[in-house]
């Protein structure tokens, strides 16, 4: 895999005062977060705090009406998702998203659909097989007939076949069983180990920061809190919020 | 002039070349070399003026001037707007009411088919326009309504006051029975239902010999008359006195109109109005609310259908003839452009659109052959510049030009 | 003719018009599969492929190239009158569809009737209100199974109608485009985050089906021997509620639903008063959408993918 050569203090993914409407919705409210490169970094907060407008604001599916976003020194806020995705960013969104009428296989050739090399390719199919043998399995059964944890590895599976240098990860634990959840959390730390930042964004506030090196806590639009992850496990606030403590 | 503006033109210029050349086709046809350079040279025109229009909008100069004007006309323009609208409508049905005393018979026929096809257009915008129902067989129940007059005043000798009510019901019947398959379909099946049972009922009309003499039509409908009590020969009758003047046919569409404007602006405001408008937003919500549905949609069928059968009568009445190719499907599309261009919802768009559509081909004779062409791009291109129509109904512009959620599509496109 | 050639015959003209409303139908939809708009004007394309067909062979007859090559003729015909065609829906997706991608479903489907109306009128101007005759190019001799009759012209149509449809199917299975066009129809925002242009691919789409259509046109102007403005009109109908039939937005589905509406009107054609073959064919399709309005091969539930 890949070796990042970047200094890993520098952020990789900067939001600056980024402001999203959803019609007359204000979603968010001047959101600014900083992503270091090559760590996992996180966002939790309740249902409805716009957790998921933020990443989707990130690839441009939906527009950011004021605010910059920087990605690797660039300004990508202005464009379109696929050029998004072609500057080295994948997502996981919520609700998986797979394509549900074509095959395990062809859901992570989409995946890798901006890439011409064929034996990266390949490679990287053998070890996205390697991290999730399920999907080897089932890779001539439609998208649409897996189940929900399968989708799920599927989903992510296909944001690695772009070789991205960041992932974004929406709600990876959303309706799986315990067992799954612990799973996953631990391949997206292999994943993280193999080069790729990380930008989680979940509900399940402890195993999100038990894994993540910074995190930040959104509440209605807006940054609450951010600091290291192992901080805010302890802070107060965050227990009585968000760990049900 | 930007460039990325210069080059759109460019390419669009050719590919419209690209397209246009090709349909010279063969010699023997009148669509020769010559005209295809015209008809490319109008186009070009047309993106040229665009591009020309594009620019000096952009430019700085005219972003003064035009601010400075708009300092002078707001206050002239408040004063206008503040006169009622009751001056304009009474203009308006004063203009309407004398019109057949100031033009020939000529005209006066294309006043009656303004006429009719206004009140199909309102008939129609009750289901497009208020309940949001996408009909395309629309002129079926029109069909309904001319056949039903036609056979019963020819077989039975019913008058044209009594076929009215008759009609009535009969379309409003033809209406539920449309309307039922659809309850349950979205918006494109919903048209392409109802388009399907437009031409069934033409096929119907054109094979159903026995009834309706298929493709030869009926002919020989009486007139309406009007009765009145009289004197003959000392006792005291009933005199029948036949309206077979063009003055007196327009004269009674032109009430038959005032009926349909009036009867629709109330439903518009009322009750069962706002219900559609409901159900036209938000199916589901509406039926959560506890708006009955299926009634008020079948409702909508009903109405309509039987506005259109009442002007259909009429016209089976005045031309004492029918045929099933004056109920094509092409005659649907006239009534929906009518609507749409006037303005889905607006009673006054919907009067203009009707004008527009049958008068200005008959003032412009020599372009009358390009009139379907012209309301069929223009029905594209209102829906892209301006889908609330030429004179939009209040509520709708606000729905439409709302600053809706900025995705990229809207931003980065072109 | 006895009832072994009578079926035998049956099966020929109902393989015949099914194809031809099958290539059609995989125009609808593919359209609706991807950008779930009924391409109204897709009538259009079939009529104006018919009229390049027809332009092509009379420029071509004029100089005798015809007779000498033949089969060249042939690919020439097809070629242009399809590649016209793909122009023209690559137009229309620009112009007319594109920029109400985010609109109502009303403002589209008028649009899509406005492009319609544009184009048959514009036809019917620029090539005349009457019919136009076709060179007999495939002529009228064939062979006989039994004693039912086919012509060479009818086996080379159905042939050309299968290797299209394959080849269709074998893009979009295969290819790298083609499973973005699949990925596109099935969810766009995901399609996008994979680095998929989805304009392309609706450029593409919208290339490859009117170009469909505008085959099929060139085949039954050669077939019937004329082509007219309005002839797309009730193509257009049949070949939606094939495609209706068969599951919108499923290419199999479309192929299957062309053959089962050619079969469908061919029997009642034998059988039965056939003036009434065209209420029939609106009757199925009203009876299919209200029914089972996801068809034959489609999901179950057509509503929920919005």
């Amino acid at each position: 895999m890949r070796i990042k050569t970047m200094d890993s203090e520098h952020p990789i993914l900067e939001l600056r005062d980024v402001h999203t409407y959803y019609g007359n919705i204000h979603a968010l409210k001047g959101v600014s977060i900083s992503i270091p490169a090559e760590g996992i970094a996180c966002l939790i907060g309740a249902n409805g705090a716009g957790k998921s407008t933020t990443l989707l604001t990130i690839f441009g599916v939906q527009q950011a009406a004021k605010g910059e976003i920087v990605f690797n020194g660039e300004s990508i806020h202005h464009l379109r998702p696929e050029q998004v995705a072609a500057r080295g960013v994948a997502q996981t969104p919520e609700g998986r998203q797979i394509f549900p009428r074509m095959t395990t296989l062809e859901n992570l050739e989409m995946g890798a659909y901006l890439r011409n090399d064929k034996k990266g390719v390949a490679e990287d199919m053998e070890w996205v097989f390697s991290l999730f043998p399920v999907l080897k399995e089932r890779r001539n059964q439609l998208g649409g007939t897996l189940s929900g944890g399968e989708q799920q590895m599927l989903s992510m599976a296909r944001a690695l076949m772009s070789r991205p240098k960041l992932l974004l990860l929406d709600e990876p634990s959303l309706g799986l069983a315990p067992k799954l959840v612990k799973r996953i959390f631990e391949t997206i730390i292999k994943i993280n180990k193999s080069g790729t930042t990380i930008f989680l964004v979940e509900q399940n506030a402890r195993m999100a920061l038990s894994i993540s090196g910074i995190g930040y806590v959104m509440e209605i639009g807006r940054i609450v809190l951010s600091d290291k992850a192992a901080a805010l496990l302890q802070s107060e606030q965050v227990k009585k919020a968000y760990l049900g403590e | 002039m930007a460039r990325s503006d210069l080059k759109k033109f460019i390419v669009y210029s050719l590919f419209l070349g690209i397209l246009i050349l090709p349909m010279i086709g063969l010699p023997s046809t009148t669509f020769n070399a010559a005209k295809a350079l015209g008809v490319w040279g109008v186009f070009v025109g047309i993106l040229g003026l665009w591009l020309l229009g594009k620019t000096v909008r952009q430019s700085s100069s005219y972003q003064r001037s035009a601010s400075g004007l708009t300092s002078v006309f707001r206050p002239i323009s408040g004063r206008i707007s503040s006169i009622s609208n009751r001056y304009y409508i009474g203009i308006f049905l004063a203009a309407v009411v004398t019109y057949p005393l100031l033009t020939n018979n000529y005209m006066i026929d294309v006043g009656i088919t303004c006429l009719i096809y206004i009140v199909l257009g309102l008939g129609l915008n009750i289901v497009v326009g208020l309940a949001g129902l996408l009909d395309l067989g629309y002129i079926a129940f029109y069909a309904v309504g001319a056949y039903s007059y036609s056979i019963l005043n020819l077989n039975f000798g019913l008058s044209f006051w009594l076929c009215l009510p008759i009609g009535i019901v009969l379309g409003a019947i033809c209406g539920c029975i449309i309307g039922y398959p659809t309850l349950r379909m979205r918006g494109d099946y919903l048209a392409i239902v109802t388009m399907g049972f437009g031409e069934i009922i033409r096929l119907a009309l054109n094979n159903w010999d026995t009834l309706t003499k298929g493709p030869n039509g009926l002919l020989g409908m009486a007139k309406p008359a009007i009765m009145y009590p009289g004197f003959i020969d000392g006792g005291l009758t009933w005199i029948t006195y036949p309206l077979k003047s063009l003055h007196a046919l327009y004269y009674v569409i032109f009430i038959f109109g005032v009926l349909t404007v009036i009867g629709v602006h109330r439903l518009n405001n009322s009750r069962i109005g706002r219900a559609w408008v409901a159900i036209r937003e938000d199916e589901t919500a509406a039926e959560l609310s506890g708006v009955p549905t299926t009634w008020l949609k079948l409702l909508a069928y009903a109405m309509g259908a039987a506005f259109a059968s009442v002007v259909g009568a009429f016209f089976a009445a005045k031309l004492s003839y029918v045929n099933p190719n004056f109920f094509i499907f092409m005659e649907s599309c006239i009534v929906l452009c009518i609507v749409v261009l006037g303005g889905v919802g607006s009673i006054p768009g919907i009067i203009l659109g009707g004008i527009v559509i049958i008068a200005v081909p008959e003032v412009f004779r020599e372009f009358e052959s390009y009139r379907m062409l012209a309301f069929g791009l223009a029905m594209a291109t209102m829906m892209v510049l301006r889908p609330e129509g030429l004179i939009p109904a209040s509520r709708r512009k606000r729905e439409l030009h709302q600053t809706n959620q900025k995705t990229h599509e809207d931003k980065n496109d072109g | 003719m006895d009832t072994q050639s009578f079926i035998i015959q049956q099966l020929i003209n109902a393989i015949f018009l099914g194809s031809i409303f099958a290539l059609i139908a995989l125009g609808y939809t593919m359209v609706y599969g991807i950008i779930e708009l009924i391409n109204f004007a897709h009538g259009e394309m079939f009529t104006a492929g018919a009229f390049i067909g027809v332009i092509v062979l009379a420029v071509l007859q004029k100089s005798g190239f015809v007779e000498a090559h033949f089969v060249i003729t042939l690919f020439i015909v097809f070629g242009m009158a399809m590649a016209y065609v793909a122009v023209l829906g690559v137009a229309i997706e620009h112009v007319a569809y594109k920029p109400l991608r985010n609109a109502s479903r009303l403002a589209a489907i008028l649009s899509a009737l406005g492009m319609s109306i544009f184009l048959s009128n514009g036809m019917m101007l620029s090539q005349g209100v009457s019919d136009r005759a076709y060179p007999p190019l495939l002529g009228m001799e064939g062979f006989s199974i039994f004693d039912a009759r086919i012509t060479y012209g009818q086996v080379f149509i159905i042939i050309l109608s299968f290797a299209l449809m394959l080849a269709l199917y074998s893009f979009v299975k295969r290819t790298k485009l083609g499973k973005a066009m699949r990925a596109t129809a099935q969810n766009k925002p995901m399609a996008r985050m994979c680095g998929i242009d989805i304009d392309r691919t609706i450029r593409v789409t919208f290339m490859i089906g009117p170009a469909l259509g505008a085959a099929a046109g060139v085949m039954v102007g050669m077939h019937y021997g004329s082509v007219r403005f309005d002839m797309g009109f009730i193509y257009m109908i049949k070949a939606f509620a094939a495609a209706i039939l068969g599951g919108i937005g499923s290419i199999p589905g479309a192929m299957l639903g062309g053959m089962i509406i050619g079969g469908v009107e061919v029997l009642w054609s034998a059988f039965l008063p056939s003036e009434w073959k065209d209420v029939t064919t609106f009757s199925v399709l009203i009876l299919v959408l209200y029914l089972r309005p996801a068809g034959i091969l489609g999901e179950s539930v057509a509503e929920t993918r919005v």
